[in-house]
Parts: structure tokens; C-alpha cells; sequence
């Protein structure tokens, strides 16, 4: 994954340049945090990297392909299936059974059969050690317990690149712990990318990679 | 598949709000109960209106008027002179009121394949002899058979067999007013002078009523042979033909027609009773426009209702986003929410218009004019089903398609960021 010159300018309520061409690239099995001041356009930078965030100039590309200017449609199959996104509020559906929720990402993307899914699911689960909560509904988990099922969604489909914005930046010390330490078991034993937002610089410490930024460009990386 | 997530994912959120839920379908079912009711209850009441009319009115009547002659000798003499002739106080000659030639017009029609069947009638101006006084009235020669296949004549007969107008010599079926003023029963016999002075007694057989009082009070009926018979006249006069056409539409048509074609006066039943026809087409189009009006209202219930549901699944709707479903996805599950309440409510909507119609159908209705109809009328007719079940789709849809629309423009970003 690159991003290329990207730039962007927030309009309201005066123009503010917020990001000024930034240029790094992320490379497959790195464990990369991102860190810096409140307001210096970190988190601004990882939404236009997920490609939810179209308003920006440059060029973003994941998996060797460009992402501007493409539709609406196409961006959500991307998120689909290369990135998946865990945010500091857990943002689970209430509607949902834990297992559910898991598997929409899967039954959106379609690659296998519902009983496919659902067994990718409980295994996500295993390696999350959450299994055994898998029929309860979201709002009967512990916080960790559900930021943890955010993780085992934004793993169902294998996505190449794993993107947190503050993940603990809303658990306590304790849950703080174990979410990072599965964030390093995925990078150390599934090779897997992860690309972290967050402002613990301990945490940052701790990652293979430190991207530090401030007033919108990269000062160390 | 990808619809039915869509699908399952629309049934989720509509049945953790089930209550809302609940209140916009039942909106849904009510006004589309309200709105077959109404219709069928309103055409029904319409038919019974326009049958009191309609039933016993024929499509073409052909009959002979007395008027003046349209070739004055004064215009045949002048013809060639300039200018004008006025003449006045023209009287109509005397002339036969019969239709001449009626045995041949009568089967020539029956072979017409637009014809669904003919009936010939006379029309006498007769006395009723009551003790000293006389009551003027009309005595109607019909044929009975034909007269009740054409025009249910048995539904107005109330007391008596219409049949033994024919199987009786001499034989009267009264008015009911008539019968009433005279104090005459089944069975009795009254005498009735023509304006020719000739006199007959004829036998009670039966009573009948029209529903329009000033009819039951002077008319009767007789069969064909007895009133010439009254008249004193031949075997094949007959001052009417009623015509019944297999379409009532090609009536004004086909009153043309014959009229130059028989040489007779014809007049059409749209021309005879246009009031009808537009008393009917009006009351319907009133009972659509509530209708449709109620439906419209639910509608707003389900605009609302959905509107405030994105804005409770505002995050459910920014994640969805965010784990790869796309601004159509979204525009989809909340179609499928709006079709949905739609659908089940309206189904729910077209049992109860069923429900609430039979109900409707079973109160007891009785009036004097209207000898045969016992409870309320009601039209079950399946188009108010149809157009009923169409319209709380479209309704649905409509209500459904902007909050979606709204729904699916969300930037999860905000929301996301929001927190």
C-alpha cells in the first residue's frame, strides 16, 4: 500500500490545509502505528487510507491499484475485502448475535457458503479466545469483550491490511493489554499487516514501525 | 444471496423496532380496509341505485310520437319561391299510435346479433272504476316472460305470480298505491273504462312495486292480448319495442340507426336518464379520492417512521458502510423495510376491507321501494383488491424511497468520527 502525495484541506469553517503531501508506503506483514499530537491529521489520514474518505488530492493505492477516482460501489467492495477496521468505539450491531456480526462482512463479500462463514467465524473467535460468546448479543460482552469481536469482523475475510483508529483508546489498562497483545500475535504468527492509529506512545513503542506526524506531514517514519 | 442478507438484515432492524413497526403497518392496513370498504360499499350502493333505473329501462326503445308533419303543404307549394313561410298553430294530424309493421321490425331484431332481446309493450290510457269515481291511470301491455328475462319484472311483483298475467285471461297485476287506494286484494276484480269508452273487467292476480311511489299509484300491468284487447284493437298492435343490447354503450348508436332504418322514434337510455350516469361516475370518484387519500396519510406515517429509524441506525448505517456495503446496499435494506410494512399491511389491509365488507353485507337494509334488497349492498368487486394491494406498494415504496435515498448518501466518516 502507498499513498502518494495525498493532501487534503478541510472547508468549514475556514479552509485549513490538513494533511500536506503525505508519501509513505506500507509493506505486507508490517506492524506500523501511527502517532502524534491531537488534531495534527492522523486519524483524517487513515480515514482517506480506507477509502471511506474520497475529498483529498493525490493517490492512494492498496494492492497495486489505484483508488482515485473510483466509484462509490467499487471502494465498498475494497473495504470488503483487503481492509479490515477497527475503530475505538466498537461499533457492533445491537441487532446482531456476536456471531452475526462477524459474519456480515463475509456474507457481503459472498466467497463462500453461509456454513463456510460461520466456521470461519467460530475460528476467528478461537484465535480471539472469545468462542464461547459467540451467541450472546453485543450488548450482554464486557467492552474488551467487544472490541475483541470487532477484531474477529475486520479478520473474516483475511484482508491484507488491518487498520485501527485509537483500538484501545477506550479500554482500560488490563483490555488494553490483551487487544495489543493479539494485534502482535496476528502480525508475529499470521504475517498479518496492521497499520494503528493511537496516541499511547508505549503502545507505539512496542510496534515494528513508528509513523510520527505533526501539523499535517510526516516528521519521522 | 447478496439480496437475501439485504433481506435478513432489513428483518433485523425492523423487528427491533417492532412496535414502530407495528404502528406503521397497522396505518397501512387501515387505510387500505377503509379504501376497499368504502368502495365496495359505495359501488354497491351505486349498482342498487343505478338498477333501480337501469334494470327495468331498455337499452332502445323505439315508439311512434304524435307531431306535426315535417312536410307542410305550404313548403311543398312554395318550394321554389324566395323567402320564408311562417305557419302557425300547426296541430298534429291524427294518426294510429302503433308502430307499423311491428311483427316484422320484432323479428328482424331478434336476429340482430348486437341484440340481446326484445320486448314489445303496450301503453293504454285507461279508467279505474272505483264505485262512483273514476282514477285515472295506465295500464301496460307486456309480454311476461320476456318482460322478466329483460327487465327482472318478478322483483317488483310483491304479491301474486307474475306468471298468471299470461296463464289468466283478463288478467291485472296492480301498483301497489293503486291497489291500496282502491281496497282491492288478490282476487278480486276491478273494471276499467279506455279513453274510448270501452269497459272490461279485469282479475287481480298480483301487486307490484317500483320503488318510485308515483308509479305504484297509477300503473299496472297487463298481458300484450288483454290490453288490445282493452283497446279493441288487432292482434299485432303494439305501441313500444323495448330493446335490451348485449352492450349498454352501443345504445346511442344503435337508437340512430334503427330510427332511420324502421322509420320509428328511438331513444337511447344514455339520453333517457343521462342524470344517472353521472350521479354514479361522481360518487366513485369521490369514494377513490378519500381512498387514495388515506393511503397517501399512511404513507407520511411510514416516511416518518423510517426517517426516524436512520437516524437511530445512523451507526448501524455508518458500519455497514465501513465493512464494505455500498451506498446501494444501504438504499436497498431500507426499500426492503418500507416494501415490507407495505406488503404485510396491506395484505393484512385487503383480509380486513373482506372482513369489514361482509359485515357490512349482513345488516339488515329495509326500505318500501326497494322490495327485494334486505341488508346493505356491497360490490365485491376483486379490482378494488387489486388496485388496493398496488397502491399500498407504491404508497410504501414512495414513503420508503427518500429516507433510503438519505439513508445510503450517510459518510460513515462523520458518524465514525463523530464519536
Amino acid at each position: 500500500m502507498e499513498s502518494l502525495h495525498v493532501t487534503k484541506y478541510f472547508h468549514d469553517p475556514v479552509t485549513i490545509k490538513i494533511l500536506n503531501n503525505i508519501n509513505f508506503s506500507l509493506y505486507e506483514s508490517e506492524f506500523v502505528s501511527i502517532i502524534g499530537k491531537s488534531g495534527c491529521g492522523k486519524s483524517t489520514l487513515l480515514y482517506i487510507l480506507s477509502t471511506m474518505d474520497t475529498d483529498y488530492e493525490g493517490d492512494i493505492v492498496i494492492d497495486g491499484v489505484s483508488m482515485k477516482g473510483k466509484s462509490e460501489k467499487i471502494l465498498a467492495r475494497v473495504r470488503n475485502e483487503k481492509i479490515g477496521f477497527v475503530f475505538q468505539f466498537h461499533y457492533l450491531l445491537n441487532e446482531f448475535s456476536v456471531l452475526k456480526n462477524v459474519m456480515l462482512p463475509g456474507l457481503k463479500l459472498g466467497l463462500y457458503s453461509e456454513k463456510e462463514i460461520e466456521h470461519r467465524a467460530y475460528e476467528k473467535l478461537k484465535i480471539l479466545g472469545i468462542e464461547n460468546e459467540a451467541l450472546k448479543m453485543p450488548n450482554q460482552l464486557s467492552g474488551g469483550q467487544k472490541q475483541r469481536v470487532a477484531i474477529a469482523r475486520a479478520l473474516i475475510n483475511d484482508p491484507l491490511l488491518i487498520m485501527g483508529d485509537e483500538p484501545t483508546g477506550n479500554l482500560d489498562k488490563k483490555n488494553s493489554e490483551i487487544v495489543f497483545d493479539i494485534f502482535q500475535e496476528l502480525a508475529q504468527e499470521f504475517k498479518q499487516t496492521l497499520l494503528i492509529v493511537t496516541h499511547d506512545n508505549e503502545f507505539a513503542a512496542r510496534t515494528t514501525r513508528i509513523i510520527e506526524m505533526e501539523d499535517g506531514q510526516i516528521i519521522r517514519m | 444471496m447478496k439480496n437475501k442478507l439485504i433481506f435478513q438484515i432489513a428483518i433485523s432492524l425492523l423487528l427491533a423496532r417492532w412496535k414502530q413497526t407495528l404502528v406503521a403497518a397497522i396505518g397501512v392496513t387501515f387505510s387500505i380496509t377503509m379504501f376497499v370498504t368504502l368502495l365496495s360499499f359505495m359501488t354497491g350502493l351505486n349498482d342498487l341505485l343505478d338498477g333501480l333505473i337501469l334494470n327495468r329501462t331498455a337499452h332502445v326503445r323505439l315508439f311512434k310520437e304524435l307531431s306535426i308533419s315535417k312536410n307542410q303543404p305550404a313548403d311543398v307549394y312554395y318550394k321554389n319561391t324566395k323567402g320564408h313561410n311562417f305557419i302557425r298553430s300547426v296541430k298534429p294530424k291524427n294518426e294510429r299510435l302503433d308502430i307499423s309493421n311491428s311483427g316484422a321490425i320484432i323479428s328482424t331484431l331478434q336476429k340482430d346479433a348486437r341484440v340481446l332481446g326484445v320486448a314489445p309493450k303496450i301503453t293504454a290510457q285507461v279508467f279505474y272504476n272505483v264505485g262512483s269515481i273514476d282514477l285515472t291511470g295506465v295500464i301496460n301491455g307486456i309480454e311476461p316472460l320476456e318482460e322478466n328475462r329483460l327487465f327482472k319484472f318478478n322483483d317488483y311483483v310483491t304479491a301474486g305470480n307474475f306468471l298468471d298475467l299470461k296463464n289468466i285471461p283478463n288478467s291485472v297485476i296492480l301498483g301497489k298505491g293503486l291497489a291500496e287506494k282502491m281496497m282491492v286484494t288478490i282476487g278480486d276484480v276491478v273494471q276499467v273504462t279506455t279513453s274510448k269508452g270501452e269497459r272490461l273487467s279485469l282479475k287481480v292476480v298480483g301487486f307490484f312495486q317500483s320503488g318510485l311511489q308515483d308509479i305504484d299509484k297509477v300503473q299496472s300491468y297487463a298481458s300484450i292480448k288483454t290490453t288490445q284487447k282493452l283497446l279493441g284493437a288487432s292482434a299485432n298492435y303494439i305501441t313500444d319495442i323495448q330493446i335490451k343490447l348485449k352492450d349498454i354503450l352501443g345504445a346511442p348508436a344503435a337508437a340512430k340507426e334503427f330510427e332511420s332504418f324502421y322509420e320509428v322514434d328511438a331513444i337511447d337510455i344514455q339520453t333517457a336518464n343521462s342524470q344517472f350516469e353521472t350521479g354514479s361516475s361522481v360518487r366513485s370518484l369521490i369514494s377513490y379520492a378519500v381512498g387514495i387519500t388515506l393511503l397517501i396519510v399512511a404513507g407520511f406515517g411510514i416516511y416518518n417512521i423510517l426517517n426516524m429509524m436512520i437516524y437511530e441506525k445512523m451507526d448501524s448505517i455508518a458500519i455497514l458502510k465501513a465493512v464494505g456495503f455500498s451506498g446501494g446496499d444501504v438504499n436497498k435494506i431500507f426499500i426492503s423495510i418500507a416494501l415490507s410494512i407495505g406488503f404485510f399491511g396491506g395484505a393484512m389491509g385487503l383480509l380486513g376491507g373482506l372482513g369489514l365488507s361482509s359485515l357490512i353485507d349482513q345488516i339488515p337494509f329495509n326500505t318500501d321501494s326497494l322490495p327485494t334488497v334486505k341488508t346493505y349492498p356491497i360490490n365485491y368487486n376483486p379490482n378494488f383488491y387489486i388496485i388496493g394491494g398496488i397502491f399500498s406498494i407504491i404508497t410504501t415504496y414512495f414513503a420508503g424511497y427518500f429516507p433510503a435515498r438519505k439513508a445510503s448518501s450517510i459518510d460513515p466518516v462523520i458518524i465514525i468520527r463523530g464519536k
